[in-house]
């Protein structure tokens, strides 16, 4: 009997565990290459609205991935994400606008400013446990709209404020949305990376041992609150990053944006996607992208009621998420090709 | 898992490459694109502006409403919309072309107002945004609106900036803003009650702050005075307390510059407190025909507002060829809205506004309809009060300014008084408040 087993948990991703014997799919990294090449082209290809529909995409997709950090790696609860993504949205609105900083100097400040302040909060939050946790996050979530609009001065209020676009520099010749879009294609595929080299490390490693069984953990030497607390703060980065991104597609900031619905929704989204996969977090984005605008024709409540649904069918028919149904439609197709 | 060091190194090695590659490919292909080319008008005139959107025989034309959140009751005035260009198509048209409308729900929240206006002039081809709801949804959308250059006209908010900003030319207002309504207000108040005392409740944003300021600058060097100023946020649940702690000023008059759901708190509260009776003036986006039905109107003194448009409520107007068109199109294409409600008229005026400045066009273009909303030379429009006309000018991007007053009445509005006319008797509004 192994360890997931024992503590009710579901298995790990296929080639995670020793002796796992199940399929996987047998060409990741052509599929990953042919994935990047698509991602490459898509912006020559397709009109301006898809473009910045796949942008939003990716956006979250970064929000999410970051989110995994927390829920699927860390097995715990964050209810407080859309706070982090208002901290980016914001540093970059203001730092743009008012400041007048450059574009390049804006994310690793964001990215800077999310991370200290998710190790701020993570540093009491994560001696917490479970619900607890939750709570907590959920006052962060709950509080950070307010203290915007009470610092109408500097944020605007809940006006809300414009931010500045960056433009496509001349040499490239590319149209600003296409600019926009391989910029935030470059940000997703560093945070993939450092997401994955992050998992593959030693902290990773502790984060899983952790997460399956923190006594066990412990025992072993793991200091759990410290492993806790900075994949926390890892986690608020990368949605601080996704936060900035979000304000240099949208271009306008308001507290009405971050509010607590979206904290439950980013969550719902990681959850649906999957929590515990790399695609996870891209499946989930589409979901949170595509449910909504694609429900709104069916009329007035149409997008809340669809949205629950599916996340309903999601939890009781695939556990593991969208990627678990990927990947187990993936295995299927390699055991089939495997008899042939 | 991992290959030995040697290999992992070549294999890096090899991706980088691929990216450079990759990279290489794609870079030269840049800024063409196989798929969303604008339309441009080649020859003639006109060669060079932008005709997306129009043809001989459509104009496709997007509107943003809130449809469900907080301001749903704004929704209203997409009926209003809706209603008169059926009205119109069934006559054939404007100059032979068909109005398509498109409408999309933003529930009242700027960023997504943006997102539906990308889908609306990217996805949906516009060829022009009427209407966003709101100052914040509206000043969220007018930057994208200017980069694009999509004419963003006859916006539903009476923020001043709106006919004051020319870093937004393609943005421009309709109804009368509400520094406009604020001197109205004290306008009324100069001749009536010259040494008035005045609480104001205000709703902590651009469009109270706008109101309020307007207010105060207006009764300046005048024996009328603000003795007391409470603010709410939108999304507090009520104004009870605000509304206390005006009562302890005992002012004459109770300036209510407020959205439907706290006006009609305010009311309430005013109508409970017994010791407390001032006049209580009430701001016309306020004004909806479910708040006026909450009213204990034996319990408040005088209830004053302003309006500009005829009121189907009105048995004044029960006879009036124009408002008659109106209840018989709202029931045909809008049967869902209510005739009496102003925001469903607010729609089918601003609509009508919409149709005259298309037909005023002189080039079938965006750059032809942007010139066309800002030479308009007292035009006039069948369901605005008589003596009320759309005029706009170099520097004049106020379509409405002139108001009356109304009192409420045994149920219904009854207008009182002159129109007044608040540029020639204040001079143009000049400031833009902040942003």
């Amino acid at each position: 009997m192994n360890i997931a087993e024992q503590t009710g948990r579901r298995r790990l991703a296929v080639g995670r565990e020793a002796g796992d014997r199940r399929r996987v799919w047998p060409w990741p990294r052509v599929t990953l290459a042919a994935l990047a090449a698509v991602a490459c082209a898509a912006p020559f290809l397709l009109t301006p609205y898809r473009v910045f529909q796949l942008t939003m995409i990716l956006v979250y997709g970064i929000a999410l991935l970051g989110l995994n950090l927390v829920v699927g790696q860390s097995g715990q609860i964050s209810l407080g994400h859309g706070a982090f993504l208002a901290v980016g949205a914001y540093t970059s609105a203001v730092a743009t606008g008012p400041l007048g900083l450059p574009y390049p100097v804006v994310l690793p400040l964001s990215a800077l400013l999310s991370f200290g302040l998710g190790l701020a909060l993570g540093l009491p939050a994560l001696r917490l446990r479970g619900a607890y946790l939750a709570v907590v996050t959920l006052a962060i979530a709950v509080v950070v709209p307010p203290v915007i609009k009470r610092f109408g001065a500097v944020t605007g209020g809940s006006m809300g404020l414009s931010a500045s676009v960056p433009s496509a520099p001349p040499w490239s010749g590319l149209a600003d949305d296409q600019w926009l879009y391989l910029l935030v294609l470059a940000v997703a595929a560093a945070a993939l990376a450092a997401a994955r080299n992050l998992l593959a490390s030693r902290s990773g490693r502790a984060l899983a041992a952790i997460r399956e069984n923190p006594a066990a953990a412990e025992v072993l030497g793991v200091r759990i609150a410290a492993h806790r607390t900075l994949v926390f703060a890892w986690s608020a980065m990368y949605a601080g990053v996704a936060g900035t991104l979000y304000a240099w597609v949208v271009g306008f900031v308001s507290p009405d944006s971050f509010t607590v619905t979206l904290s439950i929704v980013l969550l719902a989204a990681a959850v649906v996607g999957g929590p515990d996969s790399p695609a996870g977090p891209l499946l989930g984005a589409v979901f949170l992208t595509f449910v909504p605008a694609a429900a709104q024709g069916a009329g007035d409540a149409a997008p809340g009621l669809v949205a629950g649904l599916v996340i309903v069918i999601v939890v009781c028919a695939a556990p593991a998420g969208l990627a678990g149904l990927l990947r187990m439609a993936a295995g299927a197709v390699a055991r089939r090709l495997g008899r042939e | 898992m991992r290959g030995t060091g040697a290999q992992a190194a070549r294999r890096t090695r090899a991706r980088a490459l691929a990216a450079a590659a990759a990279l290489a490919l794609v870079l030269p292909l840049g800024g063409c694109r196989l798929a969303g080319q604008d339309g441009v008008v080649r020859t003639g005139p006109c060669a060079g502006q932008q005709s997306t959107g129009i043809t001989r025989d459509a104009v496709k034309v997007g509107g943003v409403y809130p449809l469900s959140g907080p301001a749903s009751a704004y929704g209203a005035i997409a009926a209003g919309v809706r209603a008169y260009f059926g009205y119109v198509n069934a006559g054939g048209g404007v100059d032979g072309r068909r109005i398509e409308f498109v409408v999309r729900d933003d529930g009242y929240q700027p960023a997504r107002a943006v997102e539906e206006v990308r889908r609306l002039v990217e996805l949906d081809e516009v060829f022009a945004v009427f209407q966003t709801v709101g100052t914040p949804s509206t000043a969220a959308v007018r930057d994208y609106a200017a980069r694009r250059r999509v004419p963003q006209v006859f916006v539903a908010t009476g923020a001043s900036r709106w006919g004051t900003d020319t870093a937004h030319p393609w943005t421009i207002g309709y109804q009368p803003s509400y520094v406009a309504e604020a001197r109205v207000y004290a306008q009324h108040l100069k001749e009536t009650a010259p040494q008035a005392t005045v609480a104001v409740l205000y709703q902590n944003d651009d469009f109270g702050r706008d109101l309020r300021d307007g207010f105060a600058d207006a009764v300046r060097d005048s024996g009328v005075r603000i003795v007391a100023e409470q603010s709410y946020e939108v999304t507090d649940p009520g104004v009870q307390g605000q509304l206390a702690n005006l009562a302890s000023s005992g002012a004459d008059v109770l300036l209510s510059v407020t959205t439907p759901k706290f006006a009609a708190q305010a009311f309430a509260v005013d109508a409970a407190v017994t010791s407390w009776n001032p006049v209580h003036i009430v701001n016309s986006v306020a004004v909806s025909p479910a708040v006026m039905a909450s009213v204990e109107a034996g319990k408040i003194r005088e209830i004053v507002s302003a309006v500009y448009q005829k009121n189907a409520a009105d048995p004044e107007w029960a006879d009036d060829p124009a408002v008659g068109a109106y209840r018989e199109s709202l029931l045909r294409y809008a049967p869902e809205a209510d005739p009496a409600s102003q925001q469903a008229m607010f729609g089918w005026t601003a609509a009508q506004a919409f149709v005259k400045a298309l037909q005023r066009m002189e080039c079938p273009t965006r750059e032809g309809l942007r010139a066309a909303v800002h030479r308009l030379d007292e035009v006039p429009v069948d369901t605005l009060l008589p003596g009320i006309t759309l005029s706009t000018g170099p520097g004049d991007g106020f379509p409405i300014e002139s108001m009356m007053l109304a009192r409420f009445e045994e149920g219904r509005w009854t207008s009182f008084g002159e129109v007044v006319d608040t540029r020639a008797v204040f001079g143009p509004v000049r400031t833009a408040s902040a942003g």
